[in-house]
C-alpha cells in the first residue's frame, strides 16, 4: 500500500498529516498573530505576582532577612527550599534536550524547546534565592574569585556554596548557548516570514544571520552535538551540587552520601512534571496538538513514574540507613521528619512523590491529559515539600535539645516565592508570543510526508467524480 | 651643553630667501583672525557682564559648589584640651567600689574607658566577698538609663537644689512637734547612719523608718530575739556537707544571696567527696535545681517537716501534722543533718518568726559551722512594724514631713492606696531618687539622686568589714546624694566626700584612706561577739505547728534571676535575660504544677512559630484579683503557685519594658505566702521563651552526668565518662582518636581552652550579662526573642529530666524496641518529650566552642568565619555576607544572625538607639551591622589585651592572667579559661581531667571548650 516503510510498533509523532508547510504555519501562529484575551488574562497575573515578588524583595534587602520567619536554629527555609526546587525544575530541560539528543529520542523534538526555555527561566528564578536570602547581597559578588584588594581575601574552596556558584553559573551558560544555537533556523523562518520592517529587523538580529546553507546546516548539527555532550554531565553535575550544601554538613539529616543520586532523580522527575504541566496548556492555547501528543505526555508520564520510583527508593533507604547507622540524631532525625510536628510536611512529600506517580501504571490515566496535568501539578507540590523536609525539618530539631524550635513563614516568605512564580510565567508567556515553541527545523525532519494524503486527495476526488455520474 | 639640532618645518627653509619663510616668519597667524566676527555683534558686546563679572561669577560658583560638597557627617568628638595625666585612650583603668542598693550588694571593679564606666567585674582582693550577680553586672546600663531623673524637681517642676533646700527646710522648721520621717531602705552606711543620727538629734521629732521592699522581717525578729542584735547569719556553705533547705533559695536571692561561691566550693568531688543538699520547696528554684534530693512540697507541709527535723535534732517532740508522704525523705535528711553534726546546717526561707527560731535552734543544737554568729549580714534590717506603723501615721495626719531614699513604696507596697492616701496627708514629702518613679511622681519634691557609680559612700555589708563605694563619672545630671541633702539640712558644709573622709578614719582601722579607696574593701576586726540568749524554741515549734495550711492554693512569691525587686525594670539587659528556670524573658507569670495545670485544663504550648504560649489564669488573693499568664512548672508543688516581683512597673519605663503584673500587689503583710484562689481565664498569652524543648530526650552524650558512688568506686573513669565509639577500619575506636585531618602543631604560641564545670554552674546568670557587656551584645526585644532570635552569645541551657532521673531517661531510650509497642520509639520519643513532675535539672553554659575542625568554617563561601593560632574560631564581621550556612551546620546552635539592624533603628529602641545607652559599649568590640553572623569570640579583645600588654612589658603572659567575660563573672569557678600550653595553668589539668568530656565528641568537632562531667551525690 504505502510507498514507504513504516515502523511496524512507533506511533507516527506528528499526526494530522501536516506538511512542511503546516509546520511553518503553525509554529509561525502564536508569533505572528495576535495575542488573544486569555493570553492577555493570564499574562496580568502573573506581571502582577511578579511585581509583588519584587515589592517583597524589596522589603526584604532593605530592612533585614529578619523580615522571613527564620530563626536562630532554622537558617534556611523557604529561600532554599525554593532555589533547589527551581534548580530541580530546569533540569528535564537539559535532560530532553542533551540526553535524549545524544540517546537519539526523536520525541523530544517536539517539546524540548520549551522544556529548555522553561530551564533558563527557572535557573533565572533558582538563581534569585541564593542572592536574596544573603544578609548583605549587595556584596554577593564577593563569593566570585575575582582579583581584588581586599588585600589577600580569596574565596573559600572548601564551601559548598561556592560550588554552587560554579555549578549554577556554568549550567545557566550552557543551556543559554544550547537553546539559542538551536533557536537559530526557526528564528530565521520568523525572519523570513515577516511582513513589517521592525519585525523583520529584530528577527535578523536574533538569527545571527542563518542564511540555511548546508555549510549552516553543518555547524549547526555539529555544535547541538557538542553542547549536548557539555550539558549532558551538567544535568548530573547540578543537582549533584546542590545537593553537596547538605551533604557535606554535619546535621543529621543532611549528612547523608546518598543525596546526589537522589536529587538529580528529584530534580528529573520535578522537571518533567513541570514540563508536563507547561506543555499540556500550550498545546491546547497554541492548537500545537498534532506536534505535542498524548504520546508525548504519556512518555514523560512514564519518566515520571520512573523518577519518582527511584526518589522513593531513595526515600526509604534514608530510613532504612538511619536505623542501620545505629546513630542517635539520625535516627531521630528521620522519626522526627515523618512524625514530629512537620508530619504534615512528610506526608504530603511521600504521597505526592512516592505514591501518586505509582498511578501512572495504568495506561488509562496516563494517556489522560486532564489527569496527567492534575498529577504534574502534585508532583510538583510534593518535590516542594521534600526540599521544605529536607531543610526545615532537620534544622529545627538537630543535635542539642534546648535549640529546638519551630518554623512559620510570613507574608514576605510566601511574597518572594509567589513572585518567582509569576517571573517565571511571565518569561515563560513573552517567550510563548514571540519565540517558535517547537523547534520546526528539527520537527521536519521527522515528519512523515510520503505524498500519501495526496494519494488520499486524489482518491477522494475520483469518488466524488464517479459519485457525480 | 646646548642642543646643536635644528627642526626644520618645510624643505622651504632650505631656501635662503624664501619669501614664504620670510612671511610666515613675520605673520604669527597664517590664517586671518575673524575679529570682526565676534566683535562686528554689536548685540554681544552691549551685554551688561564685564569680564570682571563674569570671572566673580565663575569663582563665586565654584566655590559654592565646592564647599556645598565638603559637608560631611559630623562627629562631635572632643579632645582633651588639658590631657589627665591618669587616662590614656584606649586603656581601661578600673576602679573598686561597692555597690548596695538595699536589696543587691557586691565588692565590684568597675571597668571605664575614657572616663566611662563601661562594665561591672568582680574585685577579687582579699576580703571582697560578695561576687556581682547578673543584676549588678547589668546595674552599669541603668548608670545610662535616658528616663533617669536628671533635676530635682518640685510638684513635678524642674528646680534648683538652692529651692529643694529651703523648701525642706522651712518645712522642718514648721513641722511643731510633728513627725518628721526619713523612710529609706537598709543603708549599711556606717556614715549615713552617722548623718541620720545627727539629722535626728537636730529634729527631736524625727523617726528613721527602714524598709526593705522584699522583707526578711521574720528572720531578723527571730535573731534579734536570739542574739540581739537585728542582723542575718552569713552561713559559709563550704563548711558544711550535708545542707538541707527549707524554701530557702539561698542559691538565689534568699537573704541577699551570694552563697553560691561557698556552696560551690563543697560541691566538686575531691578526695570522693562532696556535700550533700537536700531542697524542701515550693516553687523550682536554682538551689532545688542544684539539689541531690528536691523535693516539692507546699509550704505549710515545709513548715511541719522543719518542725519534724527540729523533733529529730534537739530531741524535742513538738507536734507535727506531716503528711506521711513526706515523713520518710524528712527523716531521712534529719538523721542525715544529725550525723553530720557540726558539718551540717540548716536554713529555711519561710517567712515566720517561729520558724526561723528553729532554724536558729537547729543550727545551734548541730554546732554548725556554716553558722556563724560573727560577722553577720548588715544588709537587711527593714521592719514590717515599723513600715506598718508610719502608714498608720501619715494617715493619722501625724506625718509631717517625709524624707525618702532608695525605696519605692507606692510600686512596692501591697497596701500602696493607703500609703498614698497617707502621702496626701503629709505636708512635704521627698522622694530621693534616681527614678521619677511611682513614688517620686507623687511626692512634693524629687531629688534626683546620682547612680552609685557617680556617688561615694562607705558600706558595712557585714560586721568586720568596711568598703568603700567610690565614683567612676562625674554625675551625668544636676543630682545630689540623699547624704548630701542630709548635710545641708544638717547645716554641714563641704560634699559629702569630705564628710566620708573625715568619718571614715574610725573604721578604716589601721588602713591608710587611700588603700581602702583603692582596694574597695578592707577587714576590720570584730569589735564584740554576740552572745546567745535562752529563747523559747519549743514554745515557737508549738506556735508553728499550729499554724493552718492555707485554702484553695498557696500564692508563693518569688524574686527573678532577672530583675529581682525590680529597681532595675527599665534596663533591657535583665529585661532580656531569660530566666534560668522557665527561660522565659520579658516577663512574670504564675508557675503551677503540671497536675494542677491538667486539672484547671491550663496548657503551654508551642505554636507554628516556636514560640510558646499559655493559658490565662484569674488569681484572687482577697480582695485582688490579678490575671495571669501560666507557665507549667515541672517541679512545682502541687496546690501551690509562684509568682515573681518585681514585674509590672510603669511609671517612666519605657513603653517595651512595662511587662508583667506587679506582684507586689498581693504581697500582704510583707509575707511571700499567700492563699490564692486561682481559676482559669480567656486566651492565650505569648512568651517570650528561648528554650521550647524542655528535656534532653534521652541524649545523655549532651550533657554527661554520673552519681558520687560511681565516680568514686569505678575502677576507670570511661564507666561513667563513656567515650562514643566509632568503625574505624572496620575497628571500634573511640570517636575522640579519629580525625580527618592532618593537625597543625598547636604547641607553640597560646592554644585556649575554656573549662565548664557542671557540677559548679548553678544557673545564676551572672556570665550571660557579663557577655551581654563586654561585647555589646544587643538586645531584640520580646516579639524576636519570642520568635527565637535572642542574641545571646553565651546561653544556659536548663534540662529536666522525662523520669524521675536523667538516668532512666537515657536507659528509657536504650531500652526503645522497634517502632510501636508498649516500648516503640514513636510514642516513647513522645513521652521524653515530657518533663516529669519533680524532675531533676541540670544547666549547661553554652558558647561557641571553638571547634578545631568547625563546621562552620569549611562551609562558609567568603571564609569569613575561620581559625586561629590560638585556638579561637575568628569571626571577619566585615568579611560576612550572611549566607547563614555556618549557623545551619553548627550542631551547638550557637552563632546569631543580625536579622535587622539592632542599633540606631527605631524598632530596636534599647541602649543602641540613645546617644545615652550607647556610652556602655565597649570600644573594643565593634557593633555589628545587619545581616552578619556575630558568636562567642572567646573574648579575643582580651585576650590579645592580655597578650600585648605582656610584649609590651617583655615578660611571659602570667598564669591564670588570660580571662575571658564570662570567666571573670563567674563566682563559683565554673567557667575557668586559660592558655594549655602554658603548663602551669589552672586549664591544662581540666582539660586532662577525668571528668573533662568534649560537647559532641561523636561528631569529630574536637572543640576547645571542655565540659566537666556533673556528679550528684545520690
Amino acid at each position: 500500500m504505502s510507498s514507504h516503510y513504516e515502523a511496524p510498533i512507533r506511533k507516527p509523532l506528528i499526526i494530522g498529516d501536516k506538511s512542511y508547510h503546516d509546520v511553518t504555519v503553525d509554529v509561525a501562529r502564536p508569533v505572528e498573530g495576535r495575542a488573544n484575551n486569555q493570553w492577555w488574562t493570564v499574562f496580568s497575573i502573573a506581571l502582577a505576582a511578579f511585581l509583588w515578588g519584587i515589592g517583597c524583595i524589596i522589603y526584604t534587602v532593605s530592612t533585614g532577612i529578619g523580615v522571613w520567619g527564620l530563626n536562630k536554629t532554622v537558617g534556611w527555609a523557604w529561600d532554599i527550599t525554593n532555589f533547589v526546587w527551581w534548580v530541580g525544575i530546569g533540569h528535564a530541560g537539559t535532560l530532553i534536550s542533551a540526553v535524549l539528543l545524544l540517546f537519539r529520542q526523536r520525541w523530544r523534538m517536539a517539546i524540548n524547546r520549551s522544556a529548555e526555555a522553561m530551564t533558563i527561566f527557572s535557573v533565572i528564578q533558582a538563581g534569585l534565592f541564593p542572592i536574596i536570602h544573603m544578609g548583605r547581597p549587595w556584596l554577593a559578588y564577593w563569593v566570585v574569585p575575582i582579583p581584588n584588594q581586599f588585600g589577600s581575601l580569596w574565596v573559600n574552596f572548601n564551601s559548598p556554596l561556592l560550588w554552587d556558584v560554579f555549578a549554577i553559573s556554568t549550567y545557566l551558560s550552557v543551556s543559554l548557548v544550547f537553546w539559542y544555537t538551536g533557536l537559530l533556523p526557526d528564528f530565521a523562518m520568523i525572519r523570513d516570514r515577516a511582513v513589517t520592517p521592525f519585525t523583520k529587523k529584530v528577527y535578523t538580529i536574533l538569527s545571527f544571520g542563518w542564511s540555511g546553507r548546508a555549510k549552516d546546516w553543518q555547524r549547526f548539527e555539529e555544535v547541538s552535538l557538542v553542547l549536548a555532550g557539555l550539558a549532558t554531565p551538567l544535568v548530573l553535575s547540578v543537582h549533584t551540587i546542590v545537593s553537596f550544601d547538605f551533604a557535606t554538613s554535619v546535621i543529621p539529616g543532611w549528612h547523608t552520601t546518598i543525596f546526589p543520586p537522589y536529587f538529580v532523580a528529584g530534580a528529573v522527575f520535578s522537571g518533567f512534571a513541570m514540563v508536563n504541566t507547561l506543555l499540556i496548556i500550550m498545546r491546547k492555547v497554541c492548537s500545537l496538538e498534532a506536534y505535542i501528543t498524548v504520546q508525548h505526555i504519556e512518555l514523560m508520564n512514564i519518566v515520571i513514574m520512573i523518577t519518582g520510583s527511584i526518589v522513593g527508593v531513595a526515600y526509604i533507604t534514608e530510613l532504612f540507613v538511619a536505623w542501620y547507622s545505629g546513630v542517635e540524631f539520625e535516627q531521630y532525625a528521620f522519626l522526627n521528619r515523618a512524625t514530629g510536628p512537620y508530619w504534615w510536611a512528610y506526608l504530603s512529600m511521600m504521597s505526592c512523590n512516592v505514591l501518586s506517580p505509582q498511578t501512572m501504571w495504568f495506561k488509562k490515566l496516563r494517556t489522560s491529559i486532564m489527569f496527567s496535568f492534575i498529577l504534574s501539578i502534585i508532583v510538583n507540590i510534593g518535590m516542594w515539600f521534600e526540599r521544605f523536609v529536607i531543610i526545615v525539618t532537620s534544622l529545627h530539631r538537630d543535635y542539642l535539645p534546648s535549640s529546638w524550635t519551630m518554623f512559620q513563614p510570613t507574608f514576605v516568605d510566601i511574597g518572594i516565592f509567589i513572585g518567582t512564580i509569576g517571573f517565571f510565567f511571565v518569561l515563560f508567556l513573552l517567550y510563548a508570543r514571540t519565540f517558535p515553541v517547537i523547534a520546526q527545523a528539527e520537527i521536519k525532519t521527522i515528519l512523515k510526508s510520503s505524498g500519501e494524503n495526496y494519494k488520499r486527495a486524489r482518491e477522494l476526488e475520483a469518488n466524488n467524480h464517479i459519485d457525480k455520474h | 651643553m646646548s642642543s646643536n639640532k635644528k627642526y626644520w618645518k618645510s624643505v622651504e627653509e632650505l631656501n635662503e630667501n624664501s619669501s614664504i619663510v620670510e612671511t610666515l616668519r613675520n605673520n604669527e597667524f597664517v590664517e586671518e583672525i575673524p575679529t570682526n566676527e565676534f566683535l562686528g555683534d554689536e548685540a554681544a558686546l552691549s551685554s551688561s557682564t564685564t569680564r570682571r563679572d563674569f570671572l566673580k561669577y565663575v569663582g563665586f560658583s565654584t566655590a559654592a559648589a565646592t564647599l556645598a560638597a565638603c559637608e560631611g557627617p559630623v562627629h562631635k568628638s572632643i579632645p582633651y584640651v588639658v590631657q589627665p595625666e591618669q587616662i590614656i585612650p584606649g586603656v581601661a583603668d578600673y576602679y573598686a567600689t561597692t555597690m548596695f542598693d538595699g536589696y543587691d550588694f557586691a565588692n565590684l571593679l568597675v571597668k571605664t574607658r575614657e572616663g566611662r564606666p563601661i562594665k561591672i567585674e568582680n574585685n577579687k582582693i582579699e576580703g571582697a566577698k560578695f561576687a556581682a550577680n547578673a543584676r549588678v553586672h547589668a546595674s552599669v546600663l541603668s548608670l545610662y538609663d535616658s528616663l533617669r531623673l536628671k533635676a530635682p524637681q518640685i510638684d513635678g517642676k524642674s528646680a534648683t537644689w538652692n529651692e529643694v533646700d529651703s523648701k525642706i527646710k522651712k518645712s522642718l522648721a514648721e513641722a511643731n512637734g510633728k513627725q518628721i520621717v526619713l523612710l529609706t531602705n537598709t543603708l549599711a552606711s556606717p556614715s549615713t547612719e552617722k548623718l541620720i543620727a545627727e539629722f535626728t538629734a537636730k529634729n527631736p521629732n524625727c523617726k528613721h523608718v527602714i524598709y526593705d521592699a522584699i522583707s526578711e522581717s521574720p528572720t531578723l525578729d527571730a535573731f534579734e530575739t536570739v542574739y540581739g542584735e537585728r542582723a542575718l547569719v552569713d552561713y559559709d556553705f563550704s563548711k558544711s556537707n550535708t545542707i538541707v533547705s527549707i524554701g530557702a533559695d539561698f542559691l538565689g536571692d534568699w537573704q541577699g544571696g551570694s552563697y553560691d561561691t561557698s556552696y560551690v566550693k563543697g560541691r566538686i568531688p575531691q578526695n570522693g567527696m562532696m556535700s550533700k543538699h537536700f531542697q524542701f520547696e515550693a516553687n523550682m528554684t536554682l538551689s532545688g535545681a542544684s539539689a541531690d534530693k528536691r523535693v516539692a512540697m507546699t509550704v505549710a507541709n515545709q513548715k511541719q517537716s522543719l518542725i519534724k527535723i527540729y523533733n529529730l535534732i534537739t530531741g524535742s517532740s513538738a507536734d507535727t501534722s506531716l503528711i506521711k508522704e513526706y515523713d520518710a525523705v524528712v527523716t531521712n535528711a534529719a538523721n542525715q543533718l544529725k550525723a553530720a553534726g557540726s558539718k551540717g546546717v540548716l536554713v529555711s526561707g519561710i517567712q515566720d518568726k517561729n520558724a526561723q527560731l528553729l532554724v536558729l535552734a537547729i543550727n545551734q543544737k548541730l554546732a554548725s559551722e556554716a553558722f556563724s554568729t560573727s560577722g553577720t549580714r548588715q544588709v537587711r534590717k527593714g521592719s514590717n512594724e515599723k513600715v506598718a506603723q508610719l502608714i498608720a501615721d501619715m494617715n493619722a495626719g501625724n506625718v509631717h514631713t517625709l524624707i525618702m531614699s532608695g525605696v519605692n513604696p507606692v510600686y512596692t507596697l501591697a497596701n500602696s492606696v493607703a500609703f498614698i492616701a497617707g502621702l496626701k496627708k503629709t505636708k512635704l514629702s521627698v522622694s530621693c531618687s534616681t527614678k521619677e518613679d511611682e513614688t517620686a511622681s507623687l511626692t512634693t519634691i524629687a531629688a534626683a539622686m546620682p547612680h552609685y557609680l557617680e556617688s561615694w559612700n562607705d558600706h558595712s555589708l557585714t560586721k568586720g568589714s568596711y568598703a568603700l563605694t567610690q565614683p567612676t563619672i562625674r554625675p551625668l545630671f544636676n543630682t545630689k546624694q540623699f547624704q548630701e541633702v542630709l548635710m545641708s539640712l544638717n547645716g554641714i558644709p563641704g560634699n559629702y566626700y569630705d564628710y566620708l573622709k573625715t568619718n571614715a578614719t574610725t573604721n578604716l582601722s589601721g588602713t591608710t584612706w587611700n588603700k581602702a579607696v583603692h582596694d574597695g574593701v578592707i577587714v576590720t576586726e570584730i569589735s564584740a561577739s554576740i552572745s546567745s540568749e535562752s529563747a523559747d524554741f519549743s514554745g515557737a515549734a508549738n506556735i508553728l505547728a499550729q499554724s493552718k495550711s492555707v485554702s484553695g492554693h498557696e500564692l508563693v512569691l518569688y524574686t527573678k534571676t532577672g530583675l529581682g525587686d525590680g529597681q532595675q525594670a527599665n534596663n533591657p539587659w535583665l529585661q532580656e535575660l531569660p530566666d534560668p528556670i522557665t527561660r522565659v524573658s520579658w516577663d512574670n507569670y504564675a508557675t503551677i504544677s503540671i497536675a494542677d495545670a491538667e486539672k484547671l485544663k491550663l496548657e503551654n504550648r508551642i505554636v507554628a512559630n516556636g514560640g510558646l504560649n499559655g493559658s490565662y489564669v484569674t488569681v484572687t488573693v482577697g480582695k485582688n484579683i490579678l490575671t495571669l499568664p501560666v507557665i507549667v512548672q515541672p517541679g512545682q508543688a502541687n496546690g501551690t503557685i509562684g509568682l515573681a516581683l518585681g514585674y509590672g512597673r510603669k511609671e517612666n519605663i519605657q513603653k517595651e519594658m512595662q511587662v508583667g503584673i506587679n506582684a507586689y500587689a498581693v504581697y500582704n503583710d510583707f509575707n511571700n505566702v499567700q492563699a490564692a484562689i486561682i481559676e482559669k481565664a480567656n486566651g492565650e498569652h505569648e512568651f517570650a521563651c528561648v528554650q521550647s524543648q524542655k528535656t534532653l530526650m534521652g541524649r545523655g552524650d549532651i550533657v554527661k552526668e554520673t552519681t558520687l558512688s560511681t565516680f568514686k568506686n569505678a575502677k576507670d573513669s570511661k564507666e561513667w565518662n563513656t567515650v562514643p565509639m566509632v568503625s574505624l577500619d572496620h575497628k571500634e575506636v573511640e570517636a575522640t582518636k579519629v580525625d580527618l585531618w592532618e593537625s597543625f602543631d598547636r604547641s607553640v604560641g597560646h592554644h585556649f581552652n575554656l573549662s565548664i564545670d557542671l557540677n559548679a554552674c548553678t544557673g545564676c546568670g551572672a556570665c550571660v550579662i557579663a557577655c551581654h557587656s563586654e561585647n555589646n551584645v544587643p538586645v531584640v526585644g520580646k516579639s524576636e526573642v519570642r520568635r527565637s532570635r535572642d542574641m545571646h552569645w553565651l546561653r544556659i541551657d536548663r534540662y529536666y529530666s522525662s523520669e524521675a532521673t536523667f538516668a532512666e531517661d537515657d536507659k528509657k531510650k536504650e531500652e526503645f524496641d522497634g517502632l510501636w509497642g508498649k516500648n516503640g520509639s514513636l510514642g516513647g520519643f513522645g513521652e521524653l518529650e515530657n518533663p516529669a513532675n519533680n524532675p531533676q535539672v541540670v544547666f549547661q553554659p553554652i558558647m561557641c566552642q571553638h571547634c578545631n575542625h568547625a563546621p562552620c568554617e569549611s562551609v562558609c563561601p567568603v571564609a569569613a568565619t575561620s581559625h586561629s593560632r590560638q585556638g579561637q574560631n575568628n569571626m571577619a564581621y566585615n568579611r560576612c555576607v550572611g549566607t547563614r550556612y555556618c549557623a545551619n551546620n553548627c550542631p551547638y546552635k550557637v552563632r546569631r544572625f543580625n536579622w535587622f539592624l539592632y542599633n540606631n533603628n527605631d524598632e530596636f529602641n534599647y541602649n543602641m538607639n540613645d546617644d545615652l545607652g550607647r556610652m556602655v559599649l565597649n570600644p573594643d568590640v565593634n557593633v555589628r551591622s545587619r545581616g552578619v553572623m556575630e558568636k562567642c569570640s572567646m573574648c579575643i579583645q582580651m585576650t590579645q589585651k592580655t597578650i600585648l600588654d605582656a610584649k609590651r612589658d617583655g615578660r611571659e603572659v602570667n598564669v591564670d592572667e588570660f580571662q575571658t567575660a564570662c570567666s571573670n563573672a563567674c563566682s563559683t569557678n565554673a567557667l575557668v579559661f586559660g592558655d594549655i600550653n602554658a603548663k602551669d595553668n589552672a586549664i591544662v589539668a581540666l582539660t586532662k581531667d577525668k571528668r573533662a568530656y568534649h560537647l559532641l565528641e561523636s561528631v569529630g568537632t574536637k572543640p576547645n571548650v571542655v565540659y566537666q562531667v556533673k556528679v550528684r551525690n545520690i
